[in-house]
């Protein structure tokens, strides 16, 4: 019997019940699924800043234009943070699982650490980038850039917050049932974020020259 | 200190709109005063305000959807008599910037907050009724989408007394929308309305999509599941992938105005008309967003009041499935005048036209389930009946438009405007009526009164034809939309038609507040005491009138569709016909106020940053995470109903229905 299976079937249940037909899931599956189909809807905004920046994407207006600017080696650097700390997460999550607190704090504090890294050196590309005349306001461009680079910091930024609220959480409620989904939650929004960190990686600073 | 704002903000110098302000101020202050003199205030506190219930919840989208319509049609009639005079050289009473706001309020207002919000509501109410279940997947989420809702309403409410409103259209093109243009505030108010209330459409579209398809009775397979939950979960698909395009649109067009970026300004390699590409691959899915629930309701209330199954329940089930996924590749059909060439166009005309395919089969399935039923003329069929007839004309016309030679002619006049109406109206409002008569025994516990029901819905059938059919004319003799006046004196007649026209609807409309008036005067003599007053065939028949907060005391056990017909049949009544030995404690989720929070503190921030005052903005931001974080610290998120409680309900149930 599988995870779902075990999940949806009644307590008296009988297997040979379709799974469709087995009434209302368990609240587990609802949350997850639930949160799976806000993570699709938050691909589909980056999916609309992707499309505006590969159309923009070679409207510098005169200014400088992406193979010129980024600066890859650093980005592989932040790439291998933002990776990197989805490990941890990992670990994270069987640490959870054990239910114990202790290694729960220990990785959530790696992976707190590597996403604080990798939002650093974003910030120091971009405080970089702005102090060259390359800000936002240059040209359609950077707008595009910074616009889908800065979304996807927002979101880091944003799970980072949620990180160490879920940690005085597990600290203050322990792991009960709706911390434990929260969780779950929060490692799949991570997961994400790097997901759309490698179309990023590969069509922005990759895909720069050959727009 | 406060930004852009000042006492210029006032429209102290224009009569109409601060005598429409004063009055709105009043009118609100009037409701207030009322609700604490009578001392009701901590019953809407402890049972409306702070509910999770759907069945709630659905019920004041529905007060929200019927208000904000009253102000929606209030601009129409403006316009209408507006565009009745100012032919032939003259100005008309509204100066162009006023009347360029009123359009734009009439769209935005319309679609947003009127048919949004109906269908969401209806959505609420029902769904789980006809699922079998006790509450949507997410019930604090859900109070969230609904206040989030409400406050985008507030603000565009907000921009007639303070400041101003777009003066763009309802879909704020760039570059007339960027700051070199439109420099004052009502853009930025219809940005962030938007933003505010699209996260809560978001926000539903997740909720309802998960309910359909976790949370379902016992037995009910996606085979047996009523069509009005199939269509609603098409149309909450759409949402979860439409809406974030909004978003994401609105985001950049946020950005150019307030921090300078280039994306769709004249300027810097910025375009525009990826503005248009990417607010239309928003803006089609949301017309099926809108119209497939109606398609819902058509479908109930035509098989019950037909007195049977509906016909070809699995090809309904195609249908709304294919309708769901086409409508994300015709978004092109409402720019072909951007000049993509003729095969981009060719490609999107056909698609276009290959909409009416499954439309068409529902249509017929509609037609095929009253032919040779027991048919009661009651006003929910009458409704969908005029929706029928309505709804094919504005489907060809909508075909007719799909042809990209025909639209080259036909694009920006008022042919277009009669044809969006004509769905819009015939499709989505009609089917909102529909619901509204056809549920509202449910959620209230009497019937609405049917003359008044009937003739609401005669002078609404009249009065669209007569305000909508001369526009088709005066579209094809050239006149284009958006008109402050006009040139030609021989328009004017069709003019005054259509004014007579929305006189008749504004007649419709009056019908209805009278019906609801009359309906509650007299509910002792219309009780529905079965719980069944139409004879109904889906689940949420088999709970009383109204239902009580837990729907269901035991979960129904579903044998195939038409669930609780065929427990009539098999006369296994009332709450899935089985009396257990003993009742069980039934499990809720408890009220909370934090939806009102974040959306008290979402007006705030929206406020602020639409006049620039960014401490406040901060601290409405911070208001709203700090309502989110309280309620994650609440630890009793539950309540019990005891089995005892339950009994009760259960046995004067019995003795309402054998009395």
């Amino acid at each position: 019997m599988s995870v779902v299976d075990a999940l949806t079937t009644p307590v008296d249940g009988d297997t040979n019940i379709p799974l469709s037909e087995r009434g209302p899931a368990a609240i587990e599956v609802v949350v997850g699924f639930g949160f799976w189909l806000f993570l699709l809807s938050d691909v589909v905004i980056f999916s609309a800043l992707f499309a505006a920046y590969a159309v923009l994407a070679d409207r510098t207006a005169g200014g400088p234009d992406g193979l010129h600017l980024f600066n890859r080696g650093l980005v592989l650097i932040e790439t291998g943070c933002l990776l990197f700390s989805s490990f941890t997460c990992g670990l994270c999550s069987i640490a959870i699982e054990r239910r114990s607190a202790a290694a729960t704090y220990f990785w959530a504090a790696i992976t707190f650490a590597f996403g604080a890294a990798f939002l650093g050196l974003e910030l120091s590309e971009f405080l970089r980038m702005g102090s060259e005349g390359a800000g936002p306001t240059r040209s359609a461009f950077l707008s595009a850039f910074f616009t889908l680079v800065g979304t996807h910091g927002l979101h880091v930024t944003l799970g980072l917050c949620w990180l160490a609220v879920m940690m005085a959480q597990v600290a203050t409620l322990g792991f009960r049932p709706v911390v434990v989904r929260r969780l779950l939650c929060f490692t799949l929004f991570w997961h994400a974020l790097d997901i759309v960190w490698i179309g990023v990686f590969t069509i922005v600073y990759l895909g720069a020259g050959y727009a | 200190m406060l930004g852009k704002l000042s006492w210029d903000a006032l429209p102290l110098d224009q009569p109409i709109p601060m005598a429409a302000s004063v009055l709105m101020i009043v009118a609100i202050a009037a409701v207030l005063v009322t609700i604490v003199l009578k001392g009701w205030w901590p019953y809407l506190w402890r049972e409306w305000i702070t509910s999770v219930d759907h069945k709630r919840i659905g019920v004041m989208y529905a007060v929200l959807a019927l208000v904000m319509l009253l102000r929606g049609f209030t601009d129409a009639m403006m316009m209408r008599t507006q565009q009745a005079v100012a032919a032939a050289g003259a100005q008309g009473y509204l100066p162009p910037e006023h009347f360029d706001q009123i359009f734009s309020a009439h769209g935005t207002i319309m679609i947003f907050f009127v048919a949004m919000p109906f269908m969401i509501g209806l959505m609420n109410f029902v769904v789980p009724l006809q699922l079998g279940v006790r509450d949507v997947a997410f019930p604090t989420l859900n109070s969230v989408s609904f206040w989030l809702t409400a406050a985008g309403a507030l603000l565009v409410n907000m921009s007639l007394a303070v400041g101003e409103f777009a003066k763009t259209g309802w879909l704020v093109y760039p570059p007339l929308s960027e700051l070199a243009f439109s420099p004052g505030v009502g853009v930025d108010y219809y940005l962030w309305a938007l933003q505010i209330s699209g996260a809560g459409s978001l926000m539903t579209g997740i909720n309802f999509t998960t309910t359909i398809l976790k949370l379902r009775a016992p037995g009910m397979g996606y085979g047996r599941m009523p069509v009005f939950c199939w269509t609603a979960l098409a149309s909450n698909l759409l949402i979860v992938a439409a809406f974030p395009i909004l978003t994401a649109t609105l985001a950049m067009l946020l950005l150019d105005r307030y921090l300078g970026f280039h994306f769709f300004t004249n300027a810097a390699g910025g375009n525009a008309m990826m503005y248009v590409n990417l607010i239309w691959a928003w803006g089609h899915p949301e017309v099926y967003i809108l119209v497939l629930p109606a398609f819902g309701v058509y479908s109930a209330v035509i098989s019950t009041f037909a007195g049977k199954p509906l016909f070809g329940y699995r090809s309904m089930i195609v249908a709304t499935m294919a309708i769901c996924m086409l409508s994300f590749m015709v978004w092109l059909h409402h720019f072909f005048t951007m000049g993509a060439g003729a095969d981009v166009n060719g490609f999107f005309g056909i698609m276009t036209m290959i909409i009416a395919v499954p439309t068409g089969v529902k249509v017929f399935n509609w037609l095929f389930t009253l032919y040779g039923g027991r048919v009661r003329f009651a006003s929910p069929l009458l409704w969908s009946l005029g929706f029928i007839c309505t709804f094919v004309i504005g489907g060809m016309t909508g075909v007719l438009l799909a042809v990209p030679p025909a639209d080259f002619v036909l694009h920006n006049s008022l042919f277009l405007v009669a044809h969006f109406h004509n769905v819009i109206i015939g499709g989505v409002l009609f089917g909102a009526f529909a619901g509204y008569t056809y549920w509202f025994p449910k959620a209230f516990g009497f019937t609405l009164d049917e003359r008044w029901g009937k003739a609401a819905f005669w002078c609404w059938l009249v009065g669209f034809y007569l305000a909508f059919m001369p526009l088709y004319a005066l579209g094809l003799m050239g006149a284009t939309r958006r008109m402050q006046h006009y040139p030609e004196a021989d328009w004017q007649p069709l003019f005054v038609i259509a004014l007579v026209g929305a006189l008749v609807i504004l007649a419709g409309i009056a019908c209805i507040v009278l019906q609801l008036v009359v309906s509650v005067r007299t509910r002792e003599s219309r009780r529905d005491r079965t719980g069944d007053p139409w004879d109904g065939r889906t689940l949420e028949w088999s709970t009383p009138s109204p239902p009580p907060a837990w729907n269901f005391s035991v979960l129904p056990q579903v044998q195939g569709a038409d669930a609780y017909w065929h427990m009539k049949q098999d006369g296994r009544e009332q709450s899935g016909g089985r009396t257990p030995p003993r009742w069980q404690p039934i499990v809720l989720p408890r009220s909370t106020p934090v939806g009102f929070f974040v959306s008290f503190f979402s007006v705030i921030a929206g406020f602020s940053l639409v006049w620039h005052i960014w401490w406040l903005a901060i601290v409405g931001l911070a208001g709203m995470a700090a309502a989110a974080l309280t309620h994650a610290w609440r630890i009793h998120s539950e309540i019990e109903i005891p089995a005892a409680e339950i009994a009760r309900a259960e046995q004067a149930r019995r003795r309402e229905v054998s009395s």
